[in-house]
């Protein structure tokens, strides 16, 4: 007998590099599949790119007021103008004017007085990483005529520049708690897993117990006896370690559960009967087999934090002013005499809901390329 | 003999996102009244899809019978089945009523949730209404026994879980006598069990088919099994009939180069071997359209570029012995 | 059965003593103990407290003694006489408070469950048979935005709405008419329809996720073999799946109540604040900001109870479901 050309005997590049992938090449390409995910992950870059530059993106500072222009709504950018044509993006002053029917101050615009935007403009110095000074602004206009992107609240802050300055709160908690709950999951639930017996047993309650407790009334109750008087930094840091002492439970058990199944499989037995050691085990064995489950967890844990920090924030438990996040600056959009009229302060909703929304559909996108079998 | 189903021209494709997959290609066969039907195949040859095609139970989609006609006739009937609407009254009363299944994984098979009691006297129940519970339970408990399952009653109430594999295998058997079908078939039967159950399942079967005047479709990738208790074998691959005949004449005389490979892969225990003789490669990807020959890359008789380019005809013989090669045109 | 119900009840005890120590940390943490509250805001009201009769207040609570006797005192209350403490924003003790409101707050909860799983197993189950339809499109965008909207927005939304468009004011139990009115059949329609709206909105938290499981899980089972050998036999569509493939998917189903009680619980707290619903969430958040810690303690202590008793229910009803479990359970 001899050799036969089989029909898929001539392997090319395109196959050798599928055949030599690692297990994170295989994931990226898959990942870049799904458009959806791919999509979300590029929008949520971006966001996280404008918390880090918010400073420099937005024309005002989030303490900023304008007590004579407050709850106004976004103002309308214009770049037409029916004498002058097109023209750079500007904005018409405002003139106040008496309502005589409900006696109260109203804005219109003013069309003869047109004030231009202008962009890299100087305005409040800010430091960005604690490190460069500067005072540059994207863009910003004369201090008389303010622009306001999402309208303004009830003092008269820039709404656009606060919910801006805000996600860097909002989205950094995700990811700090999150860390912190992935390092306490891991470490018990890896424990629990990788020992089995009556340290399982234990462990396995106690995450269960963690689990089943109602978060926001424990969340609720802890964070009311902060301090009122602690720094801003020394609360975020508080908040997110009791988000994150009561949340890392999934998180545990998604690890219990992974290496419990991955030390029974004959690679684990093979790897221990050649004499492997513990540690060499878990970190060349046990652990490339379910980090991708790992990371698809946490991915999709991120949300739940943001969802707290700001439902916290909202009932005034959190974050306290002067400090920002979106939680704080729905506080405002309590009542339903505030949305009616202005509807505009539920901005920073759409940005938690868009954010939240992200984050599940990246971390759907990736359990769908990491797990070949779903 | 009285012929009971005619499968004619048979093609079926499934419509994937991947893909088309050409799963049957203008299969033809006959099973007649008491005789057993093996069919030897590779996976991926088509086996299972046929079956299921002529109980009706494909999903369709993604499945789609493209041509051909699936004909059952007991009796005084006469059924065009894969006209019927696949969940009308008609089809379904063929379905286990007139012909039954058992499957490869008896575990699986069988829900987890629901006793095997339970199981095995639903298709009764279900198809003859007019009988109590009394005598549902009778005919079950007078399976089981037939089967070889001691103490029957208890077992009744028991749940899949707790049992062997032989014993779940052997209930699968009784689930499926229940309603004293005119055609059984068994895919792959004895696949997950061990040989020596192996042997006491081919047994049983055997004896049942007899005693119940039932036609059987074997299906297996065993061709040992399948010259042991076939009448006529069907040799299948990627989807098409190869060669069929009488069990004897296509084990003595084999005429296609698959069928023969096969054999010759077998080895055989009064014979001294240096080495064994495997078939070089492997089934081609399912998604691979064929214009000549699907055994092509692996055939060692090849005659040279007819058989890459045309599809080989059906030759039948006298003696009803068929071949599709261009050896044979 | 029974036994392995009451083995699992016993194993309760020492969970309960752990929740009893977190709650009363809480009560433990803020700085300056409840005395001293008590006294200043006794004194704030113009009551004059002599220091002979301030001891002795803080004998009778006996917040003189270490730590650990106090905890034990308060137990002690709590397990014999049945006394959870004093609400001094409230004036009133913490038992009165808590009675009035919790049956509320376990019918919202309670009604939220069923309506989440009434919605979410039917959707799901038609999702997976339908799968890539419109439909099946449409209910997973729904499901995404459920999960994602912080339930007190939710409300807030769906409150503007109704507001806007139906010019009906869903806040509050009752209709301004009848909140003071004496007890009648209307005042009963009037709850009921008050009522609908938060049990709905709570009941969303849990939707959009337990659509997506019952689809995923359904669509696993309609592969699998016994779902074949069902359609073998001849069956009726409808007949096997319901008893076959739905059957199946529905078990995960019934462990998920593990942690849709915790979520429930926290929509209905969030959802009751903004629509200004009168069960254990506005109640919460009050004493919380006030530091009326009793409250607060009592409050959360209750809470994980509940849902530590849902999860159980939740595992007992699987031990019963499910054969293979219980094969797995009874026999150890």
């Amino acid at each position: 007998m001899g050799n036969f050309p089989n029909s898929s005997s001539v392997i090319n590049e395109e196959d050798k590099n599928f055949y030599y992938a690692t297990q994170w090449s295989l994931i990226r390409s898959r990942f870049r599949q799904h458009r959806l995910a791919s999509i979300s992950l590029i929008f949520l870059g971006l966001l996280y790119l404008f918390a880090i530059f918010s400073d420099f993106l937005v024309p005002y500072s989030s303490t900023q007021r304008f007590s004579k222009y407050n709850f106004s709504a976004p103002t309308s950018i214009h770049i037409y103008d029916s004498e002058a044509g097109f023209s750079s993006p500007f904005v018409y002053g405002q003139k106040k004017i008496l309502d005589k029917k409900t006696f109260s101050w109203k804005y219109e615009p003013d069309l003869t007085k047109k004030v231009y935007i202008q962009f890299f403009t100087e305005g409040e110095e800010y430091s960005l990483f604690g490190i460069f000074k500067s005072n540059i602004h994207l863009f910003g206009i004369d201090e008389k005529t303010p622009v306001f992107l999402f309208g303004s609240d009830r003092l008269g802050r820039d709404v656009f520049s606060r919910t801006i300055h805000g996600s860097q709160i909002s989205l950094s908690i995700g990811l700090v708690g999150v860390s912190l709950s992935f390092l306490i999951g891991i470490l018990l639930g890896g424990v629990s897993g990788y020992y089995g017996g009556y340290i399982d047993d234990l462990i396995q309650r106690f995450i269960d117990f963690m689990i089943s407790l109602p978060t926001i009334p424990l969340w609720m109750a802890f964070s009311a006896v902060l301090p009122r008087d602690w720094s801003s930094l020394k609360t975020y840091f508080a908040i997110t370690i009791i988000l994150s002492i009561i949340s890392w439970g999934p998180l545990a058990r998604v690890t219990r559960g992974k290496i419990l199944a991955l030390r029974e499989e004959d690679y684990t037995l093979a790897a221990r009967a050649a004499g492997a050691s513990t540690s060499r085990i878990i970190v060349k064995h046990l652990l490339p087999g379910f980090s991708s489950h790992l990371i698809v967890s946490i991915t999709l844990s991120i949300p739940g934090m943001i969802l707290a920090e700001t439902a916290l924030s909202f009932l005034g438990l959190g974050i306290q002013p002067p400090a920002v996040s979106w939680g704080t600056l729905l506080q405002d959009s309590q009542d339903l005499m505030a949305i009616t009229n202005q509807p505009w302060l539920l901005i920073p909703a759409i940005f938690v809901i868009g954010t939240v929304l992200l984050f599940n559909f990246v971390g759907d996108g990736l359990r769908d390329a990491a797990d070949p079998y779903s | 003999m009285q012929r009971i189903l005619e499968v004619k021209d048979l093609s079926i494709n499934f419509y994937l996102r991947e893909g088309v997959v050409h799963a049957l290609t203008d299969v033809n066969f006959e099973v007649f009244e008491n005789e057993t039907l093996g069919v030897i195949g590779e996976s991926g040859s088509g086996k299972s899809v046929t079956v299921q095609s002529i109980l009706g139970i494909l999903s369709q989609p993604p499945a789609k019978i493209v041509s051909g006609s699936i004909r059952f006739e007991p009796e005084s009937r006469n059924l065009e089945l894969n006209l019927l609407p696949t969940y009308g009254d008609t089809y379904r009363n063929v379905r286990w009523n007139d012909i039954s299944m058992i499957f490869q994984e008896p575990m699986s098979s069988f829900s987890p949730l629901h006793s095997i009691g339970d199981q095995i006297s639903e298709a009764l129940t279900l198809h003859r209404p007019e009988l109590s519970e009394t005598d549902v339970l009778s005919v079950c408990l007078g399976l089981l026994e037939k089967v070889g399952i001691p103490s029957p009653a208890m077992f009744f109430k028991r749940y899949p879980h707790e049992f062997s594999g032989g014993m779940r295998q052997r209930a699968m058997i009784a689930m499926a006598l229940v309603c004293n079908p005119k055609i059984l078939i068994a895919d792959e039967p004895t696949t997950a069990l061990d040989v020596t159950i192996e042997a006491q399942i081919l047994e049983l079967l055997e004896s049942i088919k007899s005693e119940f005047n039932m036609s059987m479709i074997y299906i297996s990738h065993d061709l040992a099994v399948i010259g042991e208790i076939s009448d006529r074998i069907l040799v299948m691959y990627f989807g098409r009939v190869v060669e069929s005949g009488v069990a004897d004449e296509v084990i003595d005389n084999p005429l296609h180069p698959y069928t023969r490979a096969l054999l010759k892969s077998i080895p055989k225990i009064d014979q001294p071997i240096e080495s064994l003789d495997p078939i070089e490669g492997s089934i081609p990807s399912p998604f691979e359209v064929h214009t000549g020959c699907p055994f092509y890359s692996r055939c060692t008789e090849r005659l040279g570029e007819i058989c890459l380019r045309q599809k080989p005809a059906h030759k039948t013989y006298n003696n009803g012995h068929t071949v599709s090669c261009h050896l044979h045109a | 059965m029974l036994t392995y119900t009451i083995k699992r009840l016993f194993q309760l005890i020492p969970i309960l003593f752990v929740i009893s120590v977190v709650a009363y940390a809480i009560i433990e943490l803020p700085p300056g103990d409840f005395a001293d509250f008590y006294i200043s805001s006794l004194r704030a009201t113009g009551v004059t407290v002599l220091e002979d009769e301030a001891l002795r207040i803080k004998e009778q609570y006996g917040f003189n003694a270490p730590v650990v006797e106090r905890y034990w005192r308060w137990l002690e209350n709590i397990i014999f006489h049945g006394n959870f403490g004093y609400s001094f924003e409230y004036q009133k003790p913490v038992n009165e408070i808590i009675a009035e409101k919790l049956p509320l707050s376990i019918g919202l909860t309670f009604g939220a469950l069923i309506i989440s799983w009434a919605l979410a197993i039917p959707i799901g189950i038609y999702s997976a048979i339908h799968q890539y339809s419109k439909f099946d499109y449409f209910f997973t965008f729904i499901g995404f935005l459920g999960l994602a909207t912080p339930p007190f927005l939710m409300a807030l939304i769906f409150a503007w709405l109704f507001l806007k468009f139906f010019d009906y004011s869903v806040l509050g139990l009752y209709s301004p008419e009848y909140v003071t009115a004496p007890w009648s059949f209307d005042k009963f329609i009037d709850l009921c329809k008050h009522l609908v709206l938060p049990v709905i909105l709570i009941g969303l938290q849990g939707t959009g996720t337990i659509i997506r499981v019952m689809r995923g899980n359904l669509l696993d089972e309609l592969k699998k073999p016994y779902v074949i050998t069902a359609k073998a036999k001849g069956l009726k569509f409808r007949d096997l799946l319901l008893k076959y493939p739905v059957r199946m998917a529905i078990n995960p189903i019934i462990s998920t109540i593990g942690w849709l009680l915790p979520a429930l619980i926290a929509g209905e707290i969030l959802i009751s604040i903004v629509l200004g619903i009168q069960t254990l969430g506005p109640v919460l958040l009050r004493s919380v900001l006030s530091q009326d810690m009793w409250l607060a303690a009592s409050i959360v202590m209750i809470l994980s109870l509940l849902t530590i008793i849902g999860s159980l229910i939740s595992d007992l009803l699987l031990v019963w479901l499910d054969p293979r479990i219980r094969f797995e359970r009874l026999s150890k």
